[in-house]
């Protein structure tokens, strides 16, 4: 493991070791948000399990004045509040670091951890004390080390008073036992350790024009204002809180404050099956339409996208990956669909796909997916991850053009259909692949066959060879003009000249970005090219060819990237190498680090 | 699923509709199913219906599955949008189509296959939501497409042209559809174009899912004597048990009706359909005894038919969702997005 020489002073990972159901949540989001309010930028990451209550959960928190917003692989504090997890919590502290436990009964085998600092505090203890009701006695006991951590940290108490303040605007009691339980934890703190710690916290002013928000909750709002108005889905973890958002939002902004209409359903459908069948059926209306879901739904709706992309029916699919293969970890992270994404279906099918790396970009690509689903007539992936989509992340404040308008692509209103003589639904009058459609309802003109069966490019059946192919021809030829129009990559250039480049995606921005500005140090430098959508754009493909080695980073076993480039592009596989994260945990900038590393130490790569 | 376009010939002396527009202006396609299908007779009742209520064809979407009875949308209505999906799948897609746009009349086109076996699912949910469409099975208890194989819909006890015995229980759709809580439950034949047009009538005009399970004999793999669902034994065993007229709005009703016997009920748009008893045993207001009478009938091996069960007071999806009237997929981008101001009041909340 790379050993960091770092100021203690923001910048260091506290991660609370929790039973899930206990409340732990609300009390760690307190923590992170009041360590955000002193203008500290700050993450969190949520290793939760498949499980309502009972069962290990972790909270980790970045403090990172220099904005590192990936995880480092360290954990500089470590909360242990679960006597399961206890031994192994121990064990991750790293050397020079905090542990914190719960003393009301003893624990012992610290032996062979004389590199940490202990810190035992009674909170079971104190709170069965301090509150007679018996739920209240578990959950306080999780905002009593927040009060213990705000002692040792120097976290302002003002700032935690008025977080729980805005909680709780309407249920004043709970302010104040939760502000009790605070003090219980931060005054036994004060009395018996030397607070503050070497590693602390002090106010900043870098978080200003940030936000925290989860990628879900940004997906939800930025489908909400890209017009979609038909969600359709079936619940699956990590997925489900996207259409949350949709719904909490649309319920306040696009419901009718007299009459209570809505501008918008939402339909929790049987199965993902019939989840996007919705979404292409309300799609070929004219509607914008799109469903979230995650690797087994995707798996399900795979007959329907061959059709949407043979049929060419516009749709939106958030994929939020979590572990596969199967129903592998459900409440951990993975960017494994990225091959099952691009060639969803069978046959010789094609997606575009949008890989947005965090929140942020969330909300972007949802208006960015309509459009181009809209002007490619088929379905658009945007594939983010339980990391992005579940974890809070400090984000730049959302914004929108309000000079934006949905762009719907080639479709023939009623005026043109009067002027045309005849309609052919796959007629390529522009030679860039792309055919004019037209929405049921509008004109008797209009008509015509949505179909998986073989058709020709007027739109009738076919079992002639060459009128096949030509269509299957001309949809490469439509892929082609996309992948002109898909977000272009974002190109780091180190200060130094290098022939490797880094080829990453999604949510291993930050550990990059973070990696590199490490290996720099060590005198090992990279450009880097963060892809942004698949089919591949033409400067992604000259990029590539500039160097003499890819370094690709990205979270799955089977180097699903690195497949891709491989058969999408000539670059030679051999001059590529593999930088994997697998563990269903976020990648971290450290893994990076050591993975190229040992790469560059093998001497399979300058 | 070739498509053979039927020249258009006017042969004057056509009869016209309100809106100006002739049978012919109804029809799709030539069909290549087998001579003497059941399913074209059923295209043909369903291009009158539509004819005879007036419907602009362009106002209609139709939807299909897979298999024979799916091949049919290509045969009627060739001014309407067609939308032949993936098997069983059929009724999500309508249902997203009335979800964008409520205003559209959606009629989906079914076998015993698509609907029984592949498509049970999606055919119970789109009934539960009581989407607003217009739900045929056309059932001839065989696969055609594959050559023969039995379907969810045989009956015990009947043979295939081999000789191969089915000895499993059929899925009823109507008794399906009955015990779960459908709004427009029916069973017509393909053999009786009287009987069905009306049926389809108030099924279109019926707010909410209108299902009609059509027998409709399959020439090639299904009607022999061994077969239960033949054209011979389908006449033979037809029991329609309640009578209907359907009546356009601002019509009066004329024919004398006795008391306790008949059952005039008001449709959305103003139209009323008259249910009569054919059989004095039947209670078309009772689900419970409607269910009864038509499994008691199953077992005397009679089949049912007729509009066996209504009820428009049911609110259909949109109702439950109240969803704005002007259709979601013509609402105005501006009155969708929120706008900036509104997005800097939002992220309060994240900080």
């Amino acid at each position: 493991m790379s050993v960091k020489k770092k100021s203690r002073v923001n910048d260091f990972v506290i991660r609370i070791a929790n039973v899930n159901g206990t409340g732990s949540a609300s009390a760690n989001t307190l923590l992170m948000k009041s360590i955000f309010r002193m203008g500290i930028p700050v993450t969190g990451k949520n290793f939760f399990p498949s499980n309502i209550q009972g069962l290990p959960t972790w909270y980790e928190i970045r403090v990172t004045k220099d904005s590192y917003l990936a995880r480092s692989g360290e954990v500089d504090i470590m909360v242990a509040m679960n006597a399961e997890t206890y031994q192994k919590d121990l064990d991750e502290v790293s050397p020079g670091g905090v542990l914190i436990y719960d003393s009301s009964w003893p624990r012992d085998t610290f032996d062979h951890r004389s590199d940490i600092q202990i810190l035992g505090v009674p909170l079971a203890r104190m709170c069965n004390e301090h509150f007679s009701n018996a739920r209240a006695r578990i959950l306080m006991k999780n905002i009593s080390y927040v009060g213990a951590l705000a002692a040792l940290l120097e976290i302002d108490l003002e700032i935690i008073k008025s977080l729980l303040t805005e909680t709780f605007a309407s249920k004043a009691n709970l302010i104040d036992s939760n502000m009790e339980a605070i003090k219980l934890g931060y005054d036994f703190a004060r009395e018996n350790f030397s607070c503050p710690l070497e590693t602390r916290t002090k106010k900043m002013n870098k978080t200003k024009g940030h936000i925290m928000i989860d990628g879900n909750t940004a997906a939800g709002l930025g489908c909400v204002y890209a017009g979609a108005t038909v969600g359709a889905w079936y619940p699956i973890t990590p997925s489900t809180s996207l259409m949350d958002a949709f719904k909490f939002f649309s319920e306040k902004l696009r419901r009718n404050n007299e009459t209570g209409e809505r501008d918008y359903i939402m339909i929790q459908a049987e199965d993902e099956l019939a989840a996007i069948g919705m979404v292409l059926g309300a799609n070929w209306n004219g509607a914008r339409s799109f469903t979230s879901t995650s690797g087994p739904g995707i798996s399900l709706m795979s007959e329907f996208l061959g059709l949407a992309y043979y049929a060419e029916l516009p749709a939106v699919l958030f994929d939020v990956q979590r572990v596969g293969p199967s129903t592998g970890m459900p409440t951990r992270t993975q960017q494994c669909d990225i091959l099952s994404a691009a060639y969803a279906s069978h046959g010789d099918t094609k997606h575009i796909i949008l890989f947005p790396s965090n929140p942020k970009e969330c909300f972007e690509m949802a208006k960015e997916a309509f459009d181009l689903a809209d002007l490619f007539q088929t379905p658009v992936f945007v594939l983010t991850d339980l990391d992005i989509g579940m974890n809070d992340w400090m984000s730049e404040e959302l914004t929108w053009d309000d000079k934006y308008t949905p762009n719907k692509g080639k479709v023939l209103n009623a005026s043109q259909l009067e002027k045309i003589e005849k309609f052919y639904r796959y007629l390529d009058s522009d030679g860039d692949g792309v055919t004019y459609r037209t929405y049921p309802g509008i004109h008797p003109k209009g008509a015509y066959f949505v179909r998986g069966s073989g058709h020709n490019k007027f739109g009738g059946y076919t079992e002639d060879s060459a009128e096949y192919q030509e269509v299957l021809d001309r949809l490469v030829k439509k892929f082609e003009t996309a992948s002109n129009k898909v977000p272009k990559p974002e190109i780091t250039k180190c200060k130094k000249k290098t022939k490797s480049a880094i080829i990453s995606l999604g949510s291993c921005d930050y550990a990059v970005l973070e990696a590199m500005d490490e290996l720099s140090e060590k005198g090992i430098h990279f450009d880097y090219l963060r892809l942004k959508a698949f089919p591949f754009s033409k400067e992604v493909v000259s990029f590539i060819h500039e160097y003499e080695s890819l370094f690709i980073v990205e979270q799955n076993r089977d180097a699903q990237l690195k497949s891709l480039l491989v058969i999408e592009t000539d670059y030679p596989k051999k001059c590529m190498h593999s930088v994997l994260n697998y563990s269903g945990l976020p990648i971290s900038s450290g893994s990076i680090v050591n993975e190229i590393e040992k790469i560059i130490d093998k001497g399979q790569a300058a | 699923m070739s498509y053979i376009s039927k020249p258009k010939i006017d042969h004057g002396g056509l009869r016209k509709n309100k809106l100006g527009l002739t049978i012919q202006d109804y029809e799709g396609g030539m069909s290549t199913l087998c001579a003497g299908c059941g399913h074209d007779s059923i295209t043909a009742a369903i291009c009158q219906a539509f004819f005879e209520l007036d419907i602009p064809p362009h106002r209609v979407a139709k939807l299909s599955g897979i298999g024979c009875s799916s091949k049919t949308p290509a045969y009627f209505l060739g001014q309407s949008h067609g939308f032949n999906s993936v098997h069983g799948r059929m009724p999500s897609v309508a249902t997203g189509t009335s979800a964008a746009n409520r205003q559209i009349n959606v009629i989906g086109v079914s076998g015993d296959g698509d609907s029984l076996s592949i498509g049970l699912g999606q055919f119970a949910h789109a009934m539960r939501r009581n989407i607003n469409m217009t739900y045929l099975i056309e059932n001839n208890g065989v696969y055609g497409l594959t050559k023969g194989q039995f379907s969810a819909s045989a009956d015990i006890g009947s043979k295939l042209k081999k000789g191969e015995l089915n000895e499993q229980p059929p899925i009823d759709p109507v008794q399906m559809a009955l015990s779960q809580g459908a709004t427009f439950v029916a069973r017509g034949f393909s053999g009786d174009k009287k009987q069905l047009v009306p049926l389809l009538k108030a099924a279109i005009k019926h707010n909410g899912f209108g299902l009609i399970d059509i027998l409709s004999p399959c020439v090639t793999f299904n009607d022999h004597e061994d077969s239960t669902k033949s054209y011979a034994h389908t006449r033979e065993f037809f029991h329609p048990a309640v009578h209907l007229d359907y009546i356009p709005p601002a019509k009066e009703i004329k024919t004398a009706y006795d008391q306790g016997e008949a059952m005039p009920i008001e449709m959305h748009d103003g139209s009323r359909v008259v249910l009569r008893k054919l059989d004095k045993g039947y209670n078309f207001e009772n689900r419970g005894q409607a269910l009864d009478y038509v499994r008691a009938k199953h077992r005397d091996g009679e089949i049912v038919t007729g509009l066996l069960y209504i009820d428009e007071s049911e609110p259909d999806m949109h109702t439950i969702n109240a969803t704005s009237d002007t259709p979601l997929s013509e609402l105005e981008f501006k009155r969708l997005c929120p706008g900036s101001s509104a997005l800097k009041e939002i992220q309060k909340r994240f900080i």
